[in-house]
């Protein structure tokens, strides 16, 4: 899932203890601080050819920002990626390389 | 109770602590994580028994550390997964932090602890210090007292725990070495018949919570002081409190169930004309029925009122003894509170209740069997023998193992 698909918005504040579930639990929707993609210094970029397709990128991601399915080449979504380098780090095959933005 | 011959139960020669995975493995849990402490060591050990001869069929995750195996429990029951794991004494310590994870995630986690004296000096024998160390954390705690309690409260724990009003982790305590390590025979009900009585888990996990890839949610995120932060401290309290209720009706089933029944939060032992009342918990309150057997024969008319369950606390059920004619108590911890009102937990917590009576009564507060010391039948008569002399004489007894108004069973005095 992509962080910018819909979920239920956050409730409107609680009047009584009686209507609170038994923990508070939120659902991923368009960050509250705005597109942290902005924050980006280095961008990492997919070589599609080198690239085997092995989902690790996906996986270590700590923002959450690569789609990925079995068999397929990942996805990064840029209006969230802060350019941390963690998928190019890990990339087995070399695939990502991190790009420098431009101003 | 004639049993009919699908009724018939095996009854296995074993272990206190064969007895909890026993219990474990006959609740069908899902997850078990563990790390190895005297001791508890053999139940997770029989539990690796059992899933390595496909006995049971569960997931067994080896970590570093009881903060990890308690942390690995958090992400498994998350899941909807039925966890479970046993630690005792330092382990249980260690995992401090990740049991307030559990209780306020509302995690219905079982674990059983065989309680250990805490370090230092080593001690690795039977002292509920452990436990009570960590009791106002959100757990459900119970005292079992017999092998087959402790079996029978595990499947009892998980009907407690996963029931959606109640939703609170639960420890099941019993003794180091005195319960784990001595073989007594277990009544094993057939799987069948167990698995009517078990709850039945829901597919989609846990209402409140259920980590699933496909519908990600955060979970433990921040809440600021005017948001809901101390609604939801409340309501950890009131569904433990209100958790009563479904204790008693958990215990009424399982006694239709399989013909053995636990009462309630407490056990009234020759309470009823009684004058001088014991209040304990754990191992040894089982072998006060002796003693007070003993006096009984001696014509006092003394009881054993025995605490099953300290978290919730049985409010109510001690302000009825308060009110039933007593005149003397002596409340027993079997654990250490250091500086605390009596030196001991739950005899501190027993007083706290004392304003809910007008009548008066005369209160002696003792520790006893800490770090494994041994406790005998005539200790504990003699005991008794100090709250029949506060009875008859009106007066508090004054010899040296009482100190600051509590009666240190044992304590080394040179005499």
């Amino acid at each position: 899932m992509k962080t910018s698909d819909k979920q239920p918005a956050a409730q409107q504040p609680y009047k009584s203890w009686k209507e609170l579930p038994h923990v508070p639990v939120s659902y991923p929707q368009l960050g509250s601080i705005g597109a942290t993609g902005e924050w980006r210094t280095f961008k990492p970029e997919i070589n599609a050819e080198a690239c085997n397709k092995c989902g690790m990128c996906y996986l270590y991601c700590p923002d959450g920002v690569i789609s990925y399915k079995e068999g397929t080449l990942p996805e990064i979504d840029y209006m969230f990626c802060k350019g941390c380098g963690i998928c190019a780090s890990i990339c087995p095959k070399k695939a990502i390389e991190m790009v420098k933005e431009k101003e | 109770m004639m049993k009919t011959e699908q009724e018939k139960e095996n009854i296995l020669i074993m272990s206190g602590n064969y007895a909890a995975a026993w219990g474990a493995k006959c609740s069908n849990v899902n997850v078990i994580s563990a790390y190895p402490i005297t001791p508890q060591t053999t139940v997770v050990e029989k539990l690796s028994d059992f899933v390595d001869n496909k006995e049971l069929d569960a997931k067994y995750i080896r970590v570093e550390s009881e903060h990890s195996v308690m942390a690995a429990l958090v992400g498994s029951s998350m899941t909807g997964a039925r966890s479970f794991s046993a630690t005792s004494g330092q382990g249980l310590l260690y995992m401090a932090e990740m049991l307030h994870w559990v209780s306020s995630s509302r995690l219905p986690i079982v674990t059983t602890i065989a309680s250990r004296g805490i370090a230092p000096p080593w001690n690795i024998w039977a002292d509920y210090t452990d436990i009570l160390s960590i009791r106002d954390c959100g757990w459900i705690i119970q005292f079992a007292s017999t092998h087959q309690e402790i079996f029978d409260s595990i499947l009892m724990a998980y009907k407690i725990a996963e029931n959606p009003e109640v939703s609170l982790p639960y420890f099941v305590v019993y003794s180091g070495f005195s319960q784990s390590h001595t073989s007594k025979p277990v009544s094993i009900p057939e799987q069948q018949r167990i698995n009517k009585f078990l709850p039945i888990l829901p597919e989609d996990g846990w209402g409140h919570l259920n980590l699933n890839p496909d519908k990600p949610v955060t979970f433990g995120n921040l809440v600021m002081p005017e948001q809901e932060y101390l609604d939801f401290r409340f309501m950890i309290h009131d569904s433990m409190v209100k958790s009563k209720k479904n204790i008693h009706d958990t215990i009424n089933l399982f006694n239709q169930s399989f013909g053995r029944d636990y009462g309630g939060l407490v056990e009234k032992y020759m309470c009823d004309d009684a004058e001088v009342i014991l209040i304990s918990y754990g191992g040894l309150a089982e072998q006060s029925k002796d003693a007070v057997d003993k006096l009984r024969d001696q014509g006092n008319k003394v009881g054993l009122f025995k605490l099953r369950y300290i978290r919730p606390f049985p409010n109510e059920e001690l302000i009825e003894l308060f009110n039933s004619g007593i005149k003397v108590i002596g409340v027993v911890d079997q654990g250490t509170a250091f500086g605390n009102p009596t030196g001991g937990p739950i005899s501190t917590e027993v007083m706290s209740l004392l304003n809910h009576t007008k009548n008066r009564i005369d209160v002696l507060p003792c520790i006893w069997g800490i770090g494994g010391r041994n406790v005998s039948v005539d200790d504990q008569i003699g005991l008794f023998e100090k709250l029949l002399y506060i009875k008859n004489n009106n007066e508090y007894p004054t010899d040296e193992t009482c100190q600051h108004g509590t009666v240190w069973m044992g304590l080394k005095t040179g005499i």
